[in-house]
């Protein structure tokens, strides 16, 4: 007889991605069949909703530890699990030093100094962070999601001002120096600096450049929405600035999901007047994509295209049939690009991040016809981790979308890099395997990184390979073999 | 990464809040990382927090604020009646805290309105003058604060009493004291008794025009640079003044034995200020409020300028929302008790002596004064700790006060009202504790914070004034 224990924790906290460890530390522990740890935002409550717990009053300042017990016995275990794992994920932030950490970050850079300031604060507070780093006459890189779109503007218009470089909201990716920040790729320096609207955008240019020999000086992560018509292009602006004045630069390219058109033409002018030349690889209906703005990149360079690498046996149209392809990203830019490829050929794609507001998918994520998802956005991160560090959400998705009869073709990305998950394959091979085994659905896979990247792109993309994915570095050569599997073309 | 460096250069050193694993990420990479301990902030502030971050005010303002505190010369320049330096009348009573009717007042409160209105002669009997104050047509009370002045504990200022004057020599600007009566059954606790009569009366006629001659004769008193000493003696200035006192007292002695008073009275006043190691409380309270004052009205800072309690309600003020005050309930100190007193006897919090924590000392600065952790209820550990921890909700620091313990680090200055909804770190406070039955006096002493949900209520009203000027 299994037991259920749920409690509220009042005015506890730790971050999503510490109680992820937590969740999993507890879920091992002898006697329990399920454990979930979080705090209780909005989508975490759904999450547990839909585990099956009833949950008490909560609000989203309150932890949640909720225990499935194979019996009552299992629960003091349970709990001194739960206080252990929370115990070790203070310590981490702590570090058992003499004097209390300090609390807010404008203490942190009063103690220790410091040039750049990292924020992944959840959206509500970043803000408040981020400003004391303007305060302190600090760049900032803002990780967090699900920040006001006023708020960004505000600190921007602010940083503008005072000459600093607000990277983000929603920043994923950067690398200053060679130091990697974020979801970030290992390369070698080089001439080449990325100015980047875009993560996982940034990230397959960093690992095309990588492939083609090409190093880079600085990749500058300046938010998605940085592009829109409601920022302005602000940050792009202080990036080209500083990419401008930095010797090491010799070409500088700038990388975006869809912008603004009015925004992108004041940037491009902007850019004109800087003595470095700029490359503009700006995602859109009837633009080229990234794998081919690169290429462009490396014949400014005077660089020989490579044959971008693959990995694995081509992949078959399924024996039963479907007509529909299903992408399920983790990276909104390589959705957003894929969706632009498929459109063409394939018609309206239905999407969580849709080109058009009617081909928005409903929360079930599960409709008919073509539909790609981006379980990085916004809406699926609310108070949780990122996909590209929890995964459950995507490969609960996988095993629905294979069965489904009428998916012709899934297509996914992994991306690797800093702060991504330690072994993508490990979860998501066995996963794709297992998939296959029920319907044998083709599976191509674009997987983003390089050779030095903590995770190995080779061993990566063979593990995947090895479950039955095709495997691609190139995210747009991944798009087009999906589209001919599903318009029953194969190889 | 500042605005000279170049991005192909590595960072040297980074602060990161938030999810720990980018900081372990950029650490693994031999970058050095100072990791934030972020908690959310006090419940429904996030709006108003991002609003006042983002006031293109903030932090000019509170740099302003701050410095304009800094610049502030305290000197004590003179000991007169409150009906000569406040234009006090018969039947005008000051007191602590934020503003208050008899029908709240608290029984320490109204024991000393008592004890003052029989040292007026308005009543015989102090227990005639509750009838008195109830009707409140012959008599009015105000706060201390409205009129440049503070009180310690209940705070009763009556027009006889004589105050010590503060100046800031480069403005001009006065702030006002009443004379420290010592310990026991005294006024501010709430004693009425003969002998607190008596004693009010010889402060009167011989005590403050003792020292208002002395301080003439011997020129103006540097208050500021006293308390920068005290914090190298062991004192912090509030429940501990015992170097101060000396000091003032070494400072104004030649001309206390040259004035025109007997040896005798000469004698009876030094044995009376000596054997009172809080005398120098009154003094650096309106050095405190005075360097305060020149820190208010400053549109966009977020700077407490006054913590204060009445016995009934806490009170604060802050720069950038001009002299409205936000209020909760007085909470009751943590402490030990006198005598055979417990919790149950004790009133909650009073007095305007956190101006000195507003200013950075007395609880901010327990560092300073290891001899009295145990009297307001803690270790030396906890005093390292807890001057380590106002540095998190203060905005810069007082280099003329450095606390030696603390590698002579300048006393945490300019609590921010954003800083303390963020962190939910509440001031410090150390306090002595009044009987809470009019008449009892002191019951003990101990630390105190004040009431949480006045900092949101502060920080509403500068949200709405930043989104006013938007």
């Amino acid at each position: 007889m299994t037991v259920e224990h749920v409690e509220i924790r009042p005015g506890a906290y730790a971050d999503s991605v510490a109680l992820l460890q937590v969740s999993r530390d507890v879920a091992a522990t002898p006697g329990v069949a399920a454990a979930q740890v979080a705090m209780a935002t909005e989508l975490n409550v759904e999450v547990l909703q839909g585990m099956g717990f009833t949950l008490p009053a909560a609000s989203p300042n309150d932890m949640v530890v909720a225990l499935r017990l194979d019996d009552e016995s299992a629960l003091s275990a349970a709990l001194a699990a739960v206080d252990a794992a929370l115990a070790a994920a203070r310590k981490g932030s702590s570090g058992g030093e003499v004097t209390a950490p300090p609390r807010t970050t404008g203490s942190a850079l009063r103690r220790a100094g410091g040039d750049l300031a990292l924020v992944s604060v959840p959206g509500a507070s970043a803000l408040v962070e981020a400003m004391d780093a303007l305060d302190a006459d600090v760049d900032v890189m803002i990780f967090s999601d699900n920040v006001p779109v006023e708020q960004e503007l505000a600190m921007k218009r602010i940083a503008r001002e005072r000459g600093l470089l607000v990277m983000g909201p929603d920043c994923g990716t950067a690398v200053v120096g060679g130091v990697g920040l974020g979801f970030a790729n290992t390369v070698s320096p080089g001439k080449v600096g990325v100015v980047a609207a875009s993560g996982t955008g940034c990230q397959q240019v960093l690992a095309l450049l990588d492939a083609a020999g090409v190093g880079v000086a600085a990749a500058l992560g300046v938010g998605g929405r940085d592009l829109s018509a409601a920022i302005g292009g602000i940050s792009t602006m202080t990036a080209l600035d500083r990419l401008d004045a930095d010797p090491a630069v010799e070409q500088v390219v700038v990388v975006s999901k869809p912008p603004a058109a009015e925004v992108a033409a004041a940037v491009e002018k902007y850019a004109a007047g800087l003595t470095t030349p700029v490359r503009f690889a700006l995602l859109g209906a009837g633009q080229p994509d990234l794998t081919t703005q690169v290429e462009a990149l490396l014949g400014d360079l005077g660089v020989a295209v490579p044959a971008w690498p693959t990995w694995g046996t081509p992949a078959a149209p399924a024996p039963d049939g479907g007509s529909a392809l299903r992408g399920l990203f983790v990276g909104g830019t390589l959705c957003d690009e894929a969706m632009l490829l498929a459109a063409e050929t394939l018609g309206p794609i239905r999407s969580n991040i849709p080109l058009a507001p009617d081909l928005a998918l409903d929360s079930s994520l599960l409709e008919p016809g073509h539909l790609m998802i981006d379980f990085g956005d916004d809406g699926l991160t609310r108070g949780r981790a990122h996909p590209m560090i929890d995964p459950t959400l995507r490969l609960e998705h996988l095993a629905k979308v294979a069965a489904d009869p009428d998916t012709a073709v899934i297509l996914m990305d992994v991306v690797l890099g800093h702060g991504a998950e330690d072994d993508p394959a490990a979860g998501l091979a066995p996963a794709i395997a297992a998939a296959r085994a029920v319907r044998e659905v083709p599976v191509v896979v674009a997987c983003v990184g390089t050779s030095a990247d903590p995770q190995g792109l080779t061993r990566q993309a063979e593990a995947l390979a090895a479950a039955g994915a095709e495997v691609h570095l190139s995210n747009a050569a991944a798009t087009r073999r999906a589209i001919a599997l599903a318009t029953g073309g194969a190889r | 990464m500042t605005t000279t460096s170049l991005p192909s250069v590595a960072p040297a050193a980074v602060a990161a809040v938030g999810a720990d694993m980018f900081a372990t990420a950029v650490a693994d990479q031999a970058v050095p990382v100072e990791r934030v301990d972020w908690t959310p902030p006090m419940e429904g502030t996030s709006d108003d927090l991002a609003t006042v971050a983002a006031d293109p005010l903030r932090r000019d303002a509170n740099a302003l604020a701050v410095s304009r505190m800094l610049d502030v010369q305290a000197m004590l320049v003179g000991v007169a009646p409150a009906s000569e330096l406040l234009g006090l009348e018969k039947g005008q009573f000051l007191h602590a805290g934020p503003p208050i009717e008899w029908a709240r007042a608290s029984g320490p409160l109204r024991g000393a309105l008592m004890g003052a209105a029989a040292f007026e002669g308005l009543v015989e009997d102090p227990e005639d003058a509750e009838a008195l104050f109830a009707a409140g047509t012959e008599v009015s009370l105000e706060p201390c604060h409205h009129r440049s002045a503070v009180g310690p504990m209940a705070g009763v200022v009556s027009p006889s009493m004589w105050m010590f004057v503060l100046e800031d020599p480069a403005t001009g600007r006065r702030t006002y004291c009443s004379l420290n009566e010592g310990l026991g059954k005294v006024l501010r606790y709430g004693a009425y008794g003969p002998e607190v009569l008596e004693r009010l009366r010889w402060m009167r006629d011989v005590l403050g025009p003792l020292l208002g001659e002395a301080v003439s004769a011997a020129g103006p008193v540097d208050a500021t640079a006293i308390l920068g000493q005290m914090l190298q003696m062991g004192d912090e200035a509030h429940n501990r003044n015992r170097a101060g006192t000396l000091m003032l007292l070494r400072d104004i002695a030649p001309s206390l034995v040259r004035s025109s008073r007997s040896s005798e009275e000469v004698a009876e006043a030094f044995a009376f200020m000596g054997g009172n190691d809080h005398f120098f409380l009154n003094v650096a309270m309106p050095a405190c409020k005075l360097a305060l004052d020149a820190a208010r009205d400053v549109p966009g800072s977020t700077m407490v300028v006054a913590m204060a309690r009445n016995g009934t309600d806490f009170g604060i003020q802050v720069s950038g929302t001009g002299d409205q005050w936000f209020t909760g309930p007085a909470q009751l100190a943590d402490g030990l008790f006198l005598g055979d007193y417990g919790p149950d006897d004790a009133n909650p919090d009073i007095g305007d002596s956190a101006i000195t924590e507003t200013a950075g000392i007395g609880g901010f600065a327990m560092a300073a004064a290891p001899a009295i952790v145990r009297f307001v209820g803690g270790t030396v550990p906890d005093a390292l700790a807890t001057s380590r921890r106002m540095r998190e909700i203060t905005i810069g620091e007082n280099n003329r006060w450095p606390i030696p313990v603390l590698d002579f680090a300048g006393a945490a200055t300019g609590i921010d009202v954003s800083s303390v909804c963020r962190t939910g770190i509440l001031p410090q406070i150390n306090t002595g504790m009044a009987g809470k039955v009019a008449g009892v006096g002191q019951v003990g002493a101990g630390l105190v914070t004040p009431p949480a949900s006045i900092f949101p209520a502060a920080l509403a009203e500068l949200a709405r004034r930043t989104r006013d000027r938007a």
